[in-house]
């Protein structure tokens, strides 16, 4: 009878005593704790350092960086070596530094992006919610494509890229070439050029990232619900109705994804920047590899520091951005396969 | 009397004294694959018929209805609405309208965006379509509810939502895919109530699929079971209840189910058990689905809630006693498990009954009111 007791005062005690209660107390310094957060920091710290050597050396000049001491802060900030790094470097012929090669980047890569991230969508969106027969194989191929290394296709697109450049130039001709002379007027030959040119690095860009752009799209959409998809139809939405009214507003995440994924991805492209473009069309990257590893001259550090630096903005601001945005978004299109 | 409601006014009802043709379904076929779904299927649904599609799990019954709205392409034959081959038209040129079970609103519209899209993507003009949405949104009550987005409802009114996209454009027939199936059990039987309010008013046809017996008893003009894309049964509720065309039939329909006792039919009597506990049913007062059936093995199902228990078992045509095994009370009424002929037998009993396992229990069975089948056929003698 003892533990049905009524009396207030064990009642209280037992209170006291029963155990356990609410949410278990967590020991901060716990032995687990300092292990954790310590490998944490040096880890961090780790992979901090380069940058701040890099922030620390772009801020000196070079009298100061001879005399060594690698880690020590700048005893006088300078901010030359970015100017120069952006303005007046050399490459080869051209002494407007980075600017150049800045620009050039931009301009592959706004329609890079743009581009493949239409032609990703809408071939996601159809094979997901509009198969045809066959859809799967068309697929499997593509994801195929992801898999052969670059390096195998890099000879067969410069042809192609030659060739095709020609070819539209040649039917483009056959057709204005006579418009143009029953008008009178001189005429010239229209000359399109896909291999080294602009436009034919955003279509090897666009190209390229196709397979894994389909990819992340078609699983999205897969993950939205087939009824969805089917009450949108009896309410009389056509393909382009359902993509741009009823899925699209949904996949904000899955294009931030996509849109972070390919502006990285295409402004740190080197390879497809030196092998398909020409010195005055080069991407930063190349420009960039170019100014640090150009033999003439002393070496600039605190102007190699800066250019990379610079370089490496574009990732680091879209990163910075939109980082929560991207983890979200790759949690929703890796629900469904 | 009930003057028909109709979301468009000025757009009289098609003429509902025509007992024409709603829905008709040809020779209907549907393979995925190799799997064939829907193996030559036949319906014909009545104007401002409401039919269920009952049936388990993977039946088909899902197929049946996106093959009627166009979500799916047949393999071979023919959908007739209206009069009108629409086997090759898109579902919103069908005169159709859907509510599925997860609803399927659009997420980033509002209620009344929800309400407006088909309308918005048929073209038609803006005061028409405030006019039609407010309609609905009365009809259904859920004004209050029209600048919000689906996430901010909650299920039944999301439901009734859904109801309304179809409501506002005034279709001639309803399609309804488990519409309830999400719904906890009293909001379920609120909106069955609704729903068929709804047609009452309305009259339009619908074709109604479920999982759920009551639903499919309250709310049904004619109920068709299905089995392995086939019709088992087409019929009133009553017919289906009362008389089912085969075992099937008998097993799926009624909680609990129907208690079924292997045995012969003999010159008109059906016996079973042989020796002890053996059961003799003269079946005079049986209607015979043919006259003259000869001698057979047959089953005889005989529903719980058919068996007689009381005072009332002196007057029954024939009486037996059996040993209660299992009582479950379930408040309203009370479940009794015994055996007749080797076999469980269920017995449902007033709610007030008090009865426990190893009394004796005279029953009473009226032949009349049971199901006889032949064994090898299944099909109701
Ligand atoms: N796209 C598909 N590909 C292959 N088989 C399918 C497909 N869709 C449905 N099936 C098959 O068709 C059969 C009927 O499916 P259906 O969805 O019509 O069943 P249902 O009667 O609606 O079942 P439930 O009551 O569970 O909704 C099932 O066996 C299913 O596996
Ligand atoms: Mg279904």
């Amino acid at each position: 009878m003892a533990e049905f007791s009524t009396n207030p005062a064990t009642l209280g005690a037992s209170r006291m005593d029963d155990g356990p209660r609410g949410p278990r107390p967590r020991r901060v310094l716990s032995s687990t704790n300092i292990m954790l957060y310590g490998t944490l920091i040096i880890v961090a710290l780790y992979y901090l350092l380069p940058l701040y050597v890099m922030i620390v050396t772009s801020l000196k000049d070079m009298t100061e960086i001879r005399m060594g001491n690698v880690f020590s802060p700048p005893v006088e900030v300078t901010f030359q070596p970015w100017v120069k790094a952006w303005a007046e470097a050399c490459t080869g012929v051209n002494c407007d530094g980075l600017s150049r090669g800045f620009w050039n980047s931009v301009r592959i890569l706004i329609p890079s992006v743009l581009l493949s991230i239409t032609i990703a969508l809408i071939s996601g969106y159809t094979l997901s919610k509009w198969k045809f027969k066959g859809s799967e194989i068309f697929f499997a191929i593509l994801i195929v494509g992801a898999f052969i290394p670059y390096q195998v296709m890099l000879y067969p697109i410069v042809i192609l890229l030659r060739d095709s450049g020609i070819g539209i130039s040649n039917a483009i001709n056959t057709v204005w070439l006579p418009v143009c002379e029953t008008f009178g007027g001189e005429c010239r030959r229209v000359r399109v050029q896909l291999f080294g040119s602009l436009s034919g690095l955003v279509i090897v860009h666009s190209i390229f990232g196709m397979p894994i752009l389909t990819l992340l799209f078609r699983n999205y959409f897969a993950s939205i619900p087939e009824e969805l998809f089917k009450a949108a139809r009896v309410d009389g939405a056509g393909f382009w109705g359902i993509l741009f009214r009823i899925m699209l507003p949904m996949s904000l995440p899955i294009l931030v994804v996509a849109i972070i994924l390919q502006v990285t991805g295409i402004w740190n492209d080197f390879l497809f920047g030196v092998v398909y473009t020409r010195a005055e069309a080069y991407p930063m990257t190349v420009q960039l590899n170019n100014i640090v590893n150009s033999v003439q001259g002393i070496k600039e550090y605190n102007v190699n520091m800066a250019a990379t630096l610079l370089t490496g903005l574009v990732p680091l601001t879209i990163y910075f951005v939109s980082g929560k945005l991207f983890v979200r978004g790759i949690a929703a299109g890796a629900v469904k396969g | 009397m009930t003057a028909t409601l109709r979301i468009a006014e000025g757009h009289s009802p098609a003429p509902k004294s025509e007992v024409g043709h709603s829905v008709q379904v040809k020779d209907l076929d549907l393979q995925f694959g190799a799997v064939k779904v829907l193996n030559d299927l036949n319906l014909d649904i009545g104007e401002g018929e409401f039919l269920v599609l009952l049936g388990p799990s993977g039946c088909g019954k899902s197929t049946l209805l996106n093959c009627i709205a166009g979500l799916l392409e047949p393999t071979d034959g023919q959908i007739w609405i209206k009069g009108q081959n629409v086997t090759w038209k898109e579902p919103n040129e069908r005169g159709i309208g859907m509510v599925f079970q997860s609803y399927a609103l659009y997420p980033q519209m509002t209620v009344e965006g929800n309400l407006s899209f088909g309308l918005k993507n048929a073209r038609m003009p803006k005061d028409e379509i405030r006019r039609r949405v407010a309609r609905a949104a009365e009809i259904l009550q859920i004004e209050p509810l029209l600048q919000r987005k689906p996430g901010a409802l909650s299920g039944g009114q999301r439901q009734r939502v859904a109801i309304g996209r179809a409501l506002v454009r005034d279709v001639d027939v309803f399609l309804f895919d488990e519409p309830l199936s999400n719904l906890d059990a009293k909001l379920r039987a609120d909106l069955r109530v609704e729903i068929k309010r709804l047609h009452q008013q309305l009259r339009n046809t619908m074709i109604y699929v479920t999982h759920d017996q009551v639903e499919a008893m309250t709310l049904a003009d004619r109920i068709a079971i299905m089995k392995g894309g086939v019709i088992m049964q087409l019929g009133t509720p009553d017919e289906i209840y009362n008389r089912p065309q085969s075992l099937y039939v008998a097993d799926f329909i009624g909680s609990p189910s129907m208690n079924f006792i292997t045995g012969h039919l003999e010159g008109g009597t059906f016996k079973a058990g042989g020796m002890s506990g053996g059961v003799v049913l003269p079946m005079e007062g049986y209607r015979f689905a043919t006259p003259q059936v000869g001698d057979r093995p047959a089953v005889i199902g005989i529903r719980p809630e058919h068996v007689i228990t009381g005072e009332l078992v002196a007057s029954a045509p024939v009486t037996h006693e059996v040993t209660v095994e299992l009582v479950e009370p379930m408040g309203s009424d009370t479940l009794v498990w015994a055996q007749v002929a080797g076999e469980r037998f269920r017995i449902r009993m007033d709610g007030q009954a008090r009865v426990a396992p190893g009394d004796r229990l005279p029953i009473g069975i009226d032949p009349s009111r049971a199901s006889l089948f032949d064994k090898k056929t299944e099909d109701r003698l």
